[in-house]
């Protein structure tokens, strides 16, 4: 049975309307890591939408704790369905900050996890030091814009806080391009040394 | 009394079931050959009042005609005029593709103190594959008590280098904010979307 007010259908068929004005962050998929080598969002596969149906897409990174210390969190993008994450990248990281003995403070260009026309998984942590203590964990939240785009490369900007194995809050941005006019139609996480122990990312398309 | 479609509960209890989240599409501009884009509220559909506590804009993909071009931001108190005063900061990190050069600077040439016209984006290539996206934040453009904050992030592409702008800043007014207008400082928008959005319950 359709709810219809005023010539407008409010809900039919279990679901809302076109004309209703609902929100434009939409949850696309949740994956939750235990033990994981890696974790892959592939457009086309376990309900995955990761193509021209959203103008950009968001990853929120909840807690990613890696299973080895010292490790970074890394991420890296495929235009063939997920058989290879191997797409040239040129990116900015910049980092602050600031040790829990409040012996050191500071914001830098990082040239160590920055990447130049390099086909390597983008670090979003920093310096290899993500920490195994049990509190020590990455939140990020990465905005990937028109990754099906077919003219223009493919920009990304990542926010991302962790917790550094040396007792320090690490404020990391990390922004830049995956240079290739292909379509990107997958993306997947992991630590540069070991696995993701536990932890959350989510995908959301922004409509409208 | 729920209503129930297909099974699936809707609304119950005076209340929708569902969720329907708190980021609502406001509209879209599309550039073609641009030279600027503008949103002003109560015009064409745009809402940029107290409707909402903060606006969100996302740059898709603009794309500009002429090399080197900066992508800057200007704000009216009365719909007509883009005047509004501002003074804002900003930074930015580069990197070439070819890894001979990299850093973090501040952009003197791109903030702006006590002007009209604020800089998002540093020399903008205008390569075929080039272009700027990102977002601005705008917080209670509304309000007739403080001075308009906002916060923007852009990632571009210089001549075969990657920049990433961080830029922040306020419209130094006490009135009301109704729109805003985006342009390349020396080219039109060739290509492009910028998509307004209010955030609800925020």
């Amino acid at each position: 049975m359709a709810v219809v007010s005023n010539g407008t259908t409010i809900i039919d068929a279990g679901a809302l309307g076109s004309g209703v004005a609902t929100g434009k962050m939409i949850l696309i998929k949740t994956l939750t890591a235990s033990g994981s080598g890696t974790l892959s969002f592939v457009d086309g596969a376990d309900s995955v939408v990761l193509d021209d149906t959203y103008d950009s897409y968001v990853f929120k990174i909840i807690n990613a704790h890696p299973g080895t210390d010292d490790v970074n969190f890394t991420f890296n993008f495929s235009i063939d369905g997920g058989s290879n994450y191997n797409v040239t990248k040129t990116t900015t990281v910049v980092n602050a900050y600031h040790k829990e003995d409040n012996s050191e403070a500071a914001v830098a260009y990082n040239t160590y996890d920055d990447l130049a026309q390099s086909t390597a998984y983008q670090s979003l942590s920093s310096f290899g030091q993500m920490g195994i203590d049990n509190d020590q964990s990455l939140c990020s939240i990465i905005h990937l814009y028109n990754p099906s785009s077919t003219v223009f490369v493919k920009h990304f900007i990542a926010t991302s806080q962790f917790y550094q194995a040396e007792d320090r809050s690490n404020n990391v941005f990390t922004s830049g391009y995956g240079n290739t006019t292909s379509a990107v139609n997958a993306v997947q996480f992991k630590m540069n040394s070991g696995n993701i122990d536990s932890g959350v990312i989510k995908l959301y398309g922004i409509g409208g | 009394m729920a209503i129930i479609s297909n099974a699936v509960t809707i609304a119950d209890a005076g209340a929708f079931s569902v969720n329907l989240g708190s980021m609502v599409h406001i509209k879209t501009l599309t550039a073609s050959s641009s030279s600027t884009l503008s949103f002003v509220h109560g015009s064409s559909s745009v809402v940029l009042n107290s409707t909402y506590p903060i606006y969100k804009f996302q740059f898709i993909n603009l794309h500009c005609g002429s090399t080197e071009a900066d992508f800057q931001v200007l704000y009216t108190t009365d719909g007509s005029n883009f005047n509004a005063t501002q003074t804002s900061t900003f930074f930015g990190a580069y990197h070439a593709e070819s890894g001979a050069y990299s850093g973090l600077s501040y952009y003197s040439a791109n903030d702006v103190a006590q002007g009209s016209t604020a800089g998002l984006g540093d020399s903008q290539s205008s390569n075929n594959d080039a272009s700027l996206s990102g977002e601005l934040t705008l917080f209670n453009p509304s309000s007739t008590t403080f001075v308009k904050h906002w916060i923007a992030t852009t990632s571009l592409d210089e001549v075969n280098a990657a920049n990433s702008n961080y830029t922040a800043g306020y419209v130094n007014t006490t009135s009301a904010v109704t729109g805003i207008r985006f342009k390349f400082d020396n080219s039109n928008i060739d290509a492009g979307k910028i998509k307004l959005y209010g955030i609800k319950d925020s």
